[in-house]
């Protein structure tokens, strides 16, 4: 095990280096000359001159690299053209938010997505199994910009059930205001017991909430499904038929549990792509998170924001698969013999 | 998972095909393409007619769509979004599938460090969310048709590599492939008629069960106002334009997105059913 | 204990066993032997009703019930609690992610069995295992351990007969006579009916007392273990029996 550890963090390392390496080099794609994106059109050549060396433009490119990464480690990651912030301190308020609402989303999916799986395979090639099938593949074909727009638009503009945007009523800042511990909202309303605004999240996480689950849902369901029907043909499978335990004990108790470790490996996949559609939906619902930033930043063609926002998910995407690796070998006892 | 279903060649498996959700799926395809390919036929009104009197018309006999703000024609625009849409997606898959498959097939033919080297790239690129990649590819470069397909492109290869390098290494140790190596056979020959042709069923189910990726990101992209421009007719840019308009006038926003959602679905029933239908581990009489 | 007439057991018309008549009694060992495709492991499970998409015509009494009218829940409660299934590869058999203990007690709890502790542990002991197996996932012990774990199944929840499927050849050959050896003193001390699958004609000389001999799908002969291996009357019998070392 510990063999095994080192040489995965020694790829998740190597990884990471060429994620940092990526994205400098997606910085400095920008067209024409940074100097004079920089200073201006109007900007004198001494003005450019002292632009270049200030930011260290005309030193070799593997000397800009080094200074990006030093830069990045000792935590500055540019200013945000658009808000006048350092990025790292725009993306540290902004974070929790997102987290909030990926992890809501995801919890969703797996509640919604692993039982109708179990369902589809235990009824596999009739109606239970091909409606789960067609409805799953509906799900991952959503467009996510228009199925936030939609709920949107019929459960709280026109039907008014949810309210149609933000993170809470931000009334209650003044009538019960919320202290800070984790910077996520409803954990910190629920440790400090802040109901009025505990309640006003959860119904403002609905919808958005709803939208970010509908494709790892379909994903995880069409996965569980799969798996169950592999693991369900084994011997293993067999022997506890043999035994006279009935089907859908056979899929729930003994063949849910290693069918799980693709589906654990899929949702660190599934996270990363929750986290960017939550983007769209952050900018539909105006959700206070890292993708309504993001939006900004494209929008007003903030570069380092940008960036930032590219470089920040990525790691974390890394750093999630690296932490599911390690797991598996809780889920499965065979993995821990590697 | 690195198990990996043994893929019978393409010429055995493909008359198999016969599971219903691929069929359903590519007769969808065939219908959308259609549309799309037959748009100027088929539209009711040019493209970008503009008809100010005309502009917010709700669906009636003359729009079987609506009209939108500027008094053009959703039907029409989205038949030709479609085009937009599908020359997108059949770009990106063929660029991303031929560099991915070419770069896949000479690692797991070659091992050794040319493998580490071209699969540690690929997971680089694999660590970023294709939407996310995309997007920041996008920003620097001018937003248009052509900065989607090469945004997208470029995060999309990494899979096809990655797929086609574990098949051509399960290939290349066959004793067919070993027969050929010692009768002096050069490597881009072997490549070329023994472990390209015998990777290609499970490159074929991913292209179609990628169509649908594609499409949406494509549209996210667009919708972002990172792809497309006006006056080009593209299904996202189509749901971005409208989408104040959404509570008053919902068909200007319904009908782009139902195009999307339909030509997504497409690809996905087709893919999951070539995926039902080839992987041999899931063959039930 | 076992009966079967005129089974027949066909997938989409194509008849892959047919089997005139098979009885196995309390305390006797019958096997089927033949080469594999002839159809003994789908008679096997024809008497658990456990051949999925088959269509299974004639007779079959298995512990007083008949198996091809019998409802779900009628097989269910025979399946293990009275007859055993005993298979192939025995790791395989297991569910990789539960210690063979939990397997066990579920399937005890399953069958209304008490006492499951004692009832475990004196199974566990009468196929010469340490009792601290049961604290093991399937990959942590060896073939002949899985594969008398098994049987052990078979004692606890109180099995009046054993089916098995190839339950030695995929062993070592030290390993397969202790399995032999425990299958055999089952049959002779407990009183146990075992019907045997296999293709191993000397395994099959030292345990069954009467023998099948199945050719594609069809028995070819059939009668005493020791006149069909000494003076066999069918060519195919001979051959099998040529074929051995």
């Amino acid at each position: 095990m510990p063999r095994y550890l080192i040489r995965r963090l020694g790829q998740a390392l190597l990884v990471m280096a060429g994620v940092v390496a990526l994205t400098f080099v997606i910085t400095r794609m920008v067209p024409g000359d940074p100097a004079v994106a920089y200073a201006g059109p109007k900007a004198t050549p001494e003005q450019l001159a002292e632009v270049r060396a200030r930011f260290g433009l005309d030193d070799p490119l593997w000397v800009q690299l080094g200074n990006y990464v030093r830069d990045l480690v000792t935590g500055d990651w540019q200013t945000s053209l658009h808000t006048r912030r350092p990025v790292l301190e725009d993306l540290y308020h902004a974070f929790p938010a997102s987290l909030e609402l990926v992890g809501a989303g995801l919890v969703i999916a797996v509640v919604a997505g692993i039982p109708v799986g179990v369902l589809a395979a235990r009824f596999r090639g009739r109606f239970p199994d091909f409606s789960v099938r067609l409805t799953s593949m509906l799900a991952v074909s959503l467009p996510v910009f228009w199925l936030a727009l939609a709920l949107q638009t019929v459960f709280a503009s026109n039907l008014g059930w949810f309210p149609v945007a933000g993170e809470y009523d931000s009334a209650l800042d003044t009538t019960s205001p919320l202290t800070l511990w984790t910077n996520i909202t409803v954990v910190d309303a629920l440790i400090t017991g802040n109901w009025p605004i505990l309640t006003s999240t959860l119904a403002h996480l609905v919808l958005p909430a709803l939208v970010v689950a509908a494709y790892p849902a379909g994903v995880i369901a069409q996965m569980v499904r799969a798996t169950l029907i592999e693991e369900a043909s084994q011997d293993h499978a067999r022997l506890e038929r043999a035994l006279g335990f009935r089907e859908t004990t056979i899929l729930t108790r003994f063949a849910l549990r290693p069918a799980l470790n693709p589906v654990l490996s899929l949702i660190a996949l599934v996270f990363a792509y929750a986290i960017v559609n939550g983007f769209l939906v952050e900018a539909v619902f105006n959700w206070p998170g890292l993708g309504r930033y993001a939006v900004n930043a494209i929008s007003s063609s903030d570069t380092p924001a940008v960036a930032g926002v590219t470089l920040l998910v990525a790691l974390m995407y890394v750093l999630a698969n690296l932490v599911v690796d390690l797991l598996q070998g809780v889920v499965d006892p065979r993995a821990r013999a590697r | 998972m690195s198990a990996l279903p043994e893929a019978a060649p393409l010429r055995r498996t493909l008359p198999r095909v016969t599971d219903r959700f691929a069929l359903a799926g590519a007769v969808l395809i065939a219908l959308i393409a259609l549309a799309a390919l037959l748009a100027p036929w088929l539209a009711p009104h040019p493209p970008d007619e503009v008809d100010p009197f005309a502009a917010l018309r709700p669906p009636d006999a003359a729009h079987w769509f609506g009209t939108d703000a500027a008094g053009r024609d959703v039907l029409t625009r989205v038949l030709y979004g479609g085009r937009t849409s599908l020359f997108i997606a059949v770009t990106v898959l063929a660029v991303s599938a031929t560099t991915g498959v070419l770069l896949g097939v000479v690692a797991g033919y070659a091992g050794g460090w040319v493998r580490d080297v071209i699969m540690r790239i690929t997971d680089v690129f694999l660590a970023f969310p294709a939407l996310l990649l995309s997007v920041a590819l996008a920003v620097v470069l001018q937003p248009s048709v052509t900065t989607v397909i090469v945004a997208i492109a470029v995060t999309w290869w990494p899979w096809y590599a990655r797929l086609s390098a574990s098949m051509a290494a399960s290939i290349a140790t066959r004793p067919y492939v070993d027969a050929a190596r010692c009768l002096g056979v050069p490597a881009p020959m072997i490549i070329l008629r023994h472990v390209l042709p015998n990777s290609l069923t499970p490159v074929l189910v991913q292209v179609s069960l990628d169509g649908g990726g594609v499409i949406l990101t494509a549209a996210a992209l667009s919708y972002l106002g990172l792809g497309a421009q006006e006056p080009t007719a593209e299904w996202g840019l189509m749901v971005e334009q409208g989408q104040s308009l959404f509570t008053t006038n919902w068909w200007v926003v319904t009908f782009p997105g139902l195009a999307i959602l339909l030509t997504a679905f497409a690809f996905n029933v087709l893919g999951e059913g070539l995926r039902n239908a080839l992987d041999p581990r899931r063959i039930v009489k | 204990m076992i009966e079967v007439r005129d089974l027949r057991v066909s997938y989409g018309g194509r008849v892959v066993a047919k089997v005139p008549e098979l009885d196995v009694a309390p305390g006797e060992c019958v096997a089927i032997v033949g080469e594999s495709g002839s159809g003994k492991s789908t008679t096997l499970l024809a008497l658990l009703g456990l051949t999925e998409g088959a269509e299974v015509g004639g007779r079959i009494r298995v512990a007083g019930v008949d198996v091809t009218s019998a409802s779900p829940a009628e097989l269910r409660a025979i399946r293990g609690a009275r007859v055993a299934l005993v298979m192939q590869s025995p790791q395989a058999a297991l569910s990789p992610t539960l210690r063979l203990g939990t397997l066990m007690r579920r399937a005890l709890r399953l069958h209304g069995v008490g006492d499951a502790e004692r009832v475990m542990a004196e199974a566990v002991e009468a196929v010469l295992l340490d009792p601290a197996i049961l604290r093991r996932y399937p990959h942590e012990v060896s073939g002949g351990q899985a594969q008398r774990f098994a049987i052990a199944l078979a004692i606890a929840l109180g099995a009046e007969a054993i089916l098995a499927d190839e339950p030695t050849s995929a062993l070592d050959v030290t390993v397969q006579a202790e399995v032999v050896a425990v299958l055999r003193t089952l049959c002779a001390e407990r009183g146990l009916a075992l019907l045997l699958v296999s293709h191993d004609l000397a395994l099959v000389s030292t345990i069954a007392h009467r023998v099948l001999v199945m050719r594609a799908g069809e028995v070819v002969e059939s009668g005493p273990a020791g006149r069909v291996l000494s003076e066999p009357s069918h060519p195919y019998t001979r051959e099998l029996l040529e074929a051995l070392p």
